[in-house]
């Protein structure tokens, strides 16, 4: 007996070193992650810049009442949606597409460009990425000169009419996401037997069928990963790609969350208001990915966590 | 790879190259006509005759780009910033992985545990906000390096890297009186050289990207980056639409505007070639499950 207590004290003051090195890393998440956490009370308070939020006083769901009665709100949340959810539509499957196609590429130098070539556009800024897009797609720009000299038409609005705005920005999605979204597929197909491919030829399967029921099964996890994680992330839009991709003609179109709570925050100074709204936006996020990740579950999937 | 039975020139094929090169073309030609237009003369460009080749060649805006001292100023504080936040984070990167790669480590979980949530729960803007504030850390330099130390998805992805490495190997270490950090230096580090160079990568191309905390934190010009400083640019080229007819805005500044988003591109294109291979090792180790 004694001596297991010895032992276990002697492994625990081997573990000293390793918790030493943990202070700073562990201190780092409960400062600045952990720590705005206290902050979000500003969403139940009545804000005083001076008083701080000790001293400020409490009001309860004051501001979550007004939020639902405020048409503003609506239209960020509605905004948002439309935005992410057609991200969404269209960058989950084409990475899939395009991989597995790729994965039928007979020519292996070609593939590897491809690779190269698709996944350049993810270490560009937001900043770059939309000032791209503004100038390719401006009326006068290349994406309009083509289209009007073979048309003969005027030019289409695709930065100043809401809903062409709104294309603009998931073509931007989809140029910006394809060939990073390609490479976590492309791992898991280069990981499949080949003895699988070989039995389903040496049946006579042809490629569509081998593709069926070889490469998309076997990638199916995958898949389903990906998916989970980008359906939880549809209700947390980022800040930098609306806040670049916007202009005064679209405003209707290009209010989401993000620029709403930064607009009510920092710009009108109304921190409590804005808080509610933020709170309200990472509640529905986790939410979200919980029951998103519990369905997967339920349908036999892996899942997240 | 190629899981394919067919000949290199089947019809099939031949279909299958056609379509990927118009991907490659849908890729690149985006950043070739903004190249090409930052060489154009004006009337050329307002004439919409840029395709891919720069007509009337020029290098007019590169010289109005380079005349501004504060863009050269401002390219130097980027990369001295993106120098010293990945070194802040690197390091305590590894003093998170390296403990939290034991196993047995009492309260190894519950670490994690707290990590984790971080990934899927955030306070959003203005508590950060306000804790920044609080803690004095507006406008300095610091608040560009420090609230944004760790990424936990490179945790993670570090912490699985020296899990893999061989227990033996640290066993070893022990019985030969290492401390823990002469084995995390001597043993534990370069055998993960590749993952903490993917990992360092990470950091440095999210920080020479990243502007929000820019816009959030931050009003003194010393500290403003390039890509903020673009963003600037192009703010003060574009003036509101009601105050100038369209068409008369478009030809004072086209190729000037395209000469700066070349410029901020420049420092990335150069270095993508030589990284972007250890990139896809990291997005692959990332895939890796527990």
């Amino acid at each position: 007996m004694k001596e297991k207590k010895m032992a276990k004290r002697s492994t625990l003051k081997r573990y000293i070193p390793l918790y030493l090195m943990l202070i700073l890393p562990v201190a780092y998440f409960l400062v600045f992650k952990y720590g705005p956490m206290y902050g979000i009370s500003a969403a139940f308070k009545d804000y005083n810049i001076f008083k701080g939020l000790s001293g400020s006083k409490w009001v309860g769901l004051k501001y979550f009442k007004e939020l639902f009665s405020t048409p503003g709100f609506f239209t960020a949340i509605k905004n948002t949606l439309i935005l992410t959810v057609g991200d969404l539509v269209f960058t989950w499957p084409i990475p899939i597409i395009i991989a597995i196609l790729l994965n039928e590429l007979a020519n292996e130098k070609m593939s590897k460009v491809v690779e190269q070539v698709t996944y350049l556009p993810h270490f560009l800024s937001t900043v770059i990425i939309s000032s791209i897009f503004y100038q390719i797609f401006a009326p006068t720009g290349v994406i309009n000169n083509v289209y009007t000299s073979i048309f003969n038409c005027g030019p289409i609005p695709f930065l100043t009419d809401n809903n062409g705005w709104r294309i603009t920005y998931w073509l931007a999605s989809i140029w910006e996401g394809t060939g990073y979204g390609m490479i976590v597929y492309l791992a898991a197909i280069s990981g499949i037997n080949k003895e699988l491919y070989d039995a389903a030829y040496i049946d006579g399967a042809g490629r569509f069928r081998r593709i069926w029921h070889v490469t998309l099964p076997q990638i199916r996890p995958t898949i389903v990963t990906i998916l989970i994680m980008n359906t939880g992330r549809i209700f947390s839009i980022g800040f930098e790609k609306p806040y670049f991709m916007r202009n005064v003609l679209v405003e209707e179109a290009s209010d989401v969350i993000s620029l709403y709570t930064y607009r009510l925050g920092l710009q009108s100074g109304r921190y409590d208001f804005a808080t509610a709204v933020g709170l309200f936006q990472s509640v529905i996020a986790l939410v979200l990915v919980l029951s998103v990740n519990k369905i997967a579950k339920k349908l036999g999937e892996e899942g997240l966590f | 790879m190629a899981n394919t039975y067919d000949k290199k020139y089947s019809p099939f094929q031949i279909v299958l190259s056609l379509f990927f090169i118009l991907i490659i073309l849908a890729v690149l030609l985006p950043i070739l006509n903004i190249v090409a237009t930052s060489f154009s003369g004006r009337e050329a460009i307002a004439m919409g005759k840029v395709g891919i080749l720069p007509v009337d060649f020029t290098t007019s805006a590169y010289n109005m780009v380079f005349r501004d001292k504060s863009m050269l100023r401002s390219l130097a504080f980027s990369v001295f910033l993106m120098l010293v936040k990945t070194i802040v984070s690197m390091i305590l990167t590894i003093l998170a992985a390296y403990p939290l790669s034991k196993r047995n480590l009492p309260g190894n979980k519950a670490i994690m545990l707290m990590i984790t949530i971080t990934m899927y729960f955030n306070a959003g803007m203005i508590p950060n906000y306000l804790l920044i504030k609080q803690l004095k850390l507006i406008n300095t330099f610091w608040v560009l390096v420090i609230p944004a130390a760790i990424t936990p998805f490179n945790l993670i992805i570090l912490r699985s890297f020296f899990m893999s490495i061989n227990s033996s190997l640290f066993d070893a270490a022990y019985i030969d009186g290492c401390t823990e950090m002469q084995t995390l230096r001597m043993i534990a580090i370069p055998l993960s050289k590749a993952a903490i160079l993917t990992l360092s990568l990470f950091y440095a191309v999210s920080r020479w990207n990243s502007v929000s905390d820019i816009i959030l934190y931050v009003q003194n010009t010393n500290f403003y980056t390039l890509q903020y400083k673009l963003k600037l640019m192009l703010d003060t080229i574009n003036i509101p639409y009601d105050e100038m007819d369209v068409s008369a805005r478009e030809i004072v500044a086209e190729n000037f505007k395209a000469a700066c988003i070349v410029f901020t591109m420049i420092p990335v294109l150069v270095i993508y070639p030589f990284v972007q291979k250890y990139f896809r090792q990291g997005v692959m180790v990332g895939g890796v499950k527990e």
